[in-house]
């Protein structure tokens, strides 16, 4: 549109929302109102200052040292690895739960619906309970587990990716049901003209259109669990190397050393953050 | 491969009840306005909507207890429906595919049909990329490479531009020659219908109104929404030899007739007058102008009168007549130019 | 073109948020939902006590007594881990009176100079904790070094935790428990659903959970006993109130409720 050139020319001109007058109404997609953009930018500082709190209260001059501390890289690798596991398990699950939820209509499905949130709503460390009073090794199934199979999921590695998938499935549920509803149905109608029966629809269809919503899905999923500290430390409790994530590093720390919890903070942000800003490029050159 | 089908479909609202006969080799197009059902008669032919009631068979096979995925068809759809995440090639390759092709031969298979089509240096393209002439090309290409019986195809130039569409449709209906299985087009464009179809079946409030040739049609319109499809003024009136009577007005024809009889002239053939005319014309009459719209290079005027109808007149008429809305004229028509019909 | 433009009409209520944010940090004081009506409601006057998670049930019990003693006045309590506790009372949090669960947290409040000279008023020992089926048969402390006795113990930052490093060191046993819990609650609950074996929680959490679980006195415990530390606060809102909440801790009234928890006398 050639009505861009002199809109540039005057922009540093009026400063925040002045244009809520009749006078931006001569261009419809002129200015963003500042109805919406104050609160976005009250928002935004609201969701950056308490990390811009961290960054300054960081003890920088040690970093380097508490950085190499063995405990640190191990409970990082452990978070990284179990938050992963718990991705995919959820991914496994999740995403045929929301396509049953999205495709299939049942009696009780909006139940179901209300049910796939509950480990949003309920405080993590009682979902942690709860996790113990089923999984446990007194627990409904988790006596049969050890029983029958000799396992017992509290305290060990395998304890704390079941806590994370359980706190963190419904955000890949939720977005994937959400994609599902979104996206065209007539594609998959089109691929059963052509043959494909309903599983081969499902997987070379559906799933490549809802592939963004998976995405997001599977980030706020992995997030999530990366973060997860209530449900953790009831159901698989803390030992360093087996059960010690960053974020019950950073509790513990926080009782003593409210330093080496900023570290440790730190380096689990900067951590997700790289990981996460480095799939999205991939993702966005291979759309 | 003849296909026979009754197709009966029951909403709240609506039934579609008709009934379809098409040959091996042979294009049929179902014509009709929107909301006629004539995509819904398409999809049940598909499997994608279900029968209320009816069958469809083909070759003497029932397809109607099939599901979509199982019935001999291949579909293109009105908006193609291309998969986003698949290259043209990949699109056209599905279908083998899904039909247990081995991968290579599928694609093998798939890249001869998009040369057919003309577009084997797109084989790569993502389906964005894609003008809309080529995406139908590559549906098409794609409803093909199954090998399908019948093909079906929804409004399949609705989507292009008038220019790309002159171009596909010649290319379509070539296409439509060399299959010989048989073809079920739906379209609301009676040009598309003109040209794809041998044979028009013309639905209305889900009813078959007419069926025929083309030429059969478009010469003997039976509704108002058929004649004004091909572009004729249309009555039904009864018959007594060569004149029809039409409500109050007696129109004079060429041809001999009794009983109920439609009477159709193109709107070209009526002629206007400010003063009722010297030499009485068989077919006078006056009427109310209702409005003035251009239509092509003349104008067309909207008339009313004992009957409605349309008169086609040049402009340089509507200046030296002094045409406008409200005023009152005479209307004429020779008997030669009017063609009667049994009803 | 849009992008350009949106650019500026962000930047510039940023920097505005900031710097109105920033305005609003300096002034932050007293007006934290805690203590708010006090003095405003005429008559109506507030006591507020930030107290060690595990003084819950006697605390509340003392605050009852409190508001009894001094009509129209209420006790309010902030109960939690005694270091989120000091670290809350060291950002400014508008409390009363700090009870701790351990010197060291009294401390970082003190080294502040925010907290009069602490009085330690109870004294908490550790037993072990068994689930009332007790069952890997643990009678005393060395059965916890059995690798088969699944352990449960506070992590060593928090003070059940140190003092069960002291109590195992003063024993010489070396055990490796499978978790080293966030805090004495944690400990315990996992105990009472039978997650595990055995742990180290004190004496007043075995009271507390009302037979749920099993205690054992060892020996060793007297090596690590924690020490309960109570102070008035120096910008104490409520003043003379808060000295005499002090005081009826330290009160043979208030010592008979706490011992009755399973505290032991200084």
């Amino acid at each position: 549109m050639s009505s861009s050139v002199p809109e540039q020319v005057d922009l540093p001109g009026p400063p925040r929302g002045s244009g809520g007058r009749p006078a931006a109404s001569r261009e419809v997609s002129g200015r963003p109102p500042w109805m919406l953009v104050l609160p976005a930018v009250v928002g935004l500082a609201f969701l950056v200052l308490p990390l811009a709190g961290l960054l300054i209260r960081a003890p920088w001059s040690t970093l380097p040292q508490r950085l190499a501390e063995p405990q640190v890289l191990e409970a990082l690798r452990l978070s990284l690895v179990c938050a992963t596991v718990a991705t995919a398990v959820c991914l496994l699950l999740g995403v045929p739960l929301a396509w049953l939820l999205a495709r299939v209509s049942f009696p009780g499905r909006r139940l179901v619906r209300a049910l796939v949130t509950v480990p949003l709503v309920l405080p993590p460390v009682v979902g942690g309970v709860a996790l113990l009073l089923v999984l446990g090794r007194r627990g409904l199934v988790g006596q049969w587990l050890e029983a029958t199979f000799g396992v017992t999921l509290p305290f060990t590695t395998m304890g704390v990716i079941v806590a994370e998938a359980f706190v963190a499935m419904p955000f890949l549920v939720i977005s994937v049901e959400g994609a599902l509803r979104g996206a065209d149905q007539r594609f998959e109608e089109a691929a059963a003209t052509l043959g494909a029966s309903r599983w081969t629809v499902f997987r070379r269809v559906t799933l490549p259109l809802i592939m963004p919503g998976v995405a997001a899905g599977a980030v706020l999923c992995w997030a999530r669990a990366l973060g997860e500290f209530g449900a953790t430390i009831t159901f698989a409790g803390n030992f360093p190397g087996t059960t010690r994530t960053m974020p019950l590093a950073v509790y513990l720390a926080l009782e003593t050393d409210p330093e080496a919890a900023i570290v440790l903070s730190l380096v689990l942000l900067a951590v997700s953050v790289i990981i996460l800003a480095s799939l999205r490029d991939r993702w966005a050159n291979t759309p | 491969m003849t296909l026979h089908a009754r197709l009966v479909v029951t909403r709240p609202a609506f039934t579609l009840d008709v009934t379809l006969e098409v040959a091996p080799g042979e294009v049929v197009a179902l014509l009709g306005p929107n909301g006629a059902g004539k995509t819904t008669a398409l999809r049940a032919l598909a499997g994608l909507t279900a029968l209320s009631q009816g069958e469809i068979v083909l070759d003497g096979r029932p397809l109607h207890t099939l599901p979509a995925e199982s019935r001999p068809i291949g579909m293109v759809f009105q908006d193609y429906l291309l998969f986003p995440h698949l290259t043209a090639l990949d699109n056209v390759a599905f279908g083998p595919r899904c039909q247990g092709v081995a991968k290579a031969e599928a694609r093998r298979a798939a890249a001869t049909l998009l040369e057919r089509v003309g577009l084997a240096d797109r084989a790569t393209a993502k389906p964005r990329h894609l003008s809309g002439g080529q995406a139908q090309r590559v549906a098409l290409a794609r409803a093909l490479a199954v090998r399908p019986e019948l093909l079906l195809l929804d409004e399949p130039l609705a989507a292009l531009d008038a220019h790309t569409r002159l171009e596909i449709r010649s290319q379509l209906r070539r296409h439509l020659a060399d299959f010989d299985g048989a073809t079920v087009l739906v379209t609301h464009d009676p040009l598309d219908a003109m040209v794809l179809a041998d044979r028009l079946i013309v639905i209305e409030n889900g009813a078959v109104v007419q069926q025929g040739t083309p030429a059969e049609v478009a010469r003997r319109p039976r509704t108002d929404y058929v004649a004004r499809l091909v572009g004729l003024n249309l009555y039904r009136g009864v018959a007594d030899g060569a004149r029809v009577k039409v409500g109050e007005l007696l129109l004079h024809t060429s041809e001999q007739l009794d009983d109920a009889a439609f009477v159709a002239f193109p709107p070209a053939a009526v002629a206007l007058y400010r003063t009722r005319p010297d030499g009485s014309p068989r077919n006078l009459w006056q009427a109310r102008i209702d409005g003035i719209e251009r239509h092509g290079d003349n104008v067309r005027v909207h008339l009313d009168g004992p009957i409605t109808a349309f008169a086609d007149i040049t402009p340089a008429a509507v200046a030296d007549l002094d045409l406008t809305p409200g005023q009152r004229i005479w209307a004429s028509v020779k008997a030669t130019e009017t063609h009667a019909y049994p009803a | 073109m849009f992008r350009r433009l949106s650019r500026w009409a962000i930047a510039l209520p940023v920097a505005l948020a900031l710097a109105g944010l920033s305005g609003c940090g300096s002034g932050r004081p007293a007006t934290s939902s805690a203590s708010a009506p006090a003095s405003a409601a005429g008559g109506a006057e507030e006591v507020t006590v930030f107290a060690a998670a595990s003084l819950t049930g006697t605390f509340t019990e003392l605050g009852k007594t409190f508001e009894a003693a001094h009509p129209g006045t209420t006790v309010k309590f902030n109960f939690g881990s005694s270091a989120t506790l000091a670290q809350q009372i060291t950002q400014g949090a508008p409390a009363d009176v700090f009870a701790a669960a351990s010197p060291a947290t009294m401390k970082t409040v003190t080294d502040a100079s925010l907290a009069g000279s602490p009085t330690t008023f109870v004294r908490n020992k550790l037993q072990i904790a068994l689930p009332k089926d007790n069952p890997a048969k643990v009678d005393e402390l060395k059965d916890l070094a059995d690798p088969k006795v699944k352990v449960a113990l506070c992590a060593e930052q928090v003070p059940c935790g140190a003092a069960a490093v002291k109590a195992l060191d003063a024993a010489g046993l070396k055990i490796t428990p499978v978790t080293l819990e966030q805090d004495v609650k944690a400990t315990l609950t996992k105990v009472e659903l039978g997650e595990v074996d055995a742990a180290l929680v004190y004496t007043t959490d075995v009271i507390a959970s009302g037979g749920k679980v099993t205690g054992i006195a060892f020996p060793e415990a007297d090596q690590a006993i924690n020490d309960y530390p109570i102070a008035t606060l120096a910008k104490a809102p409520a003043g003379d109130l808060a000295r005499q909440f002090v005081d009826l801790v330290l009160s043979p009234q208030g010592r008979d409720v706490l011992t009755k928890a399973g505290f032991e006398a200084p």
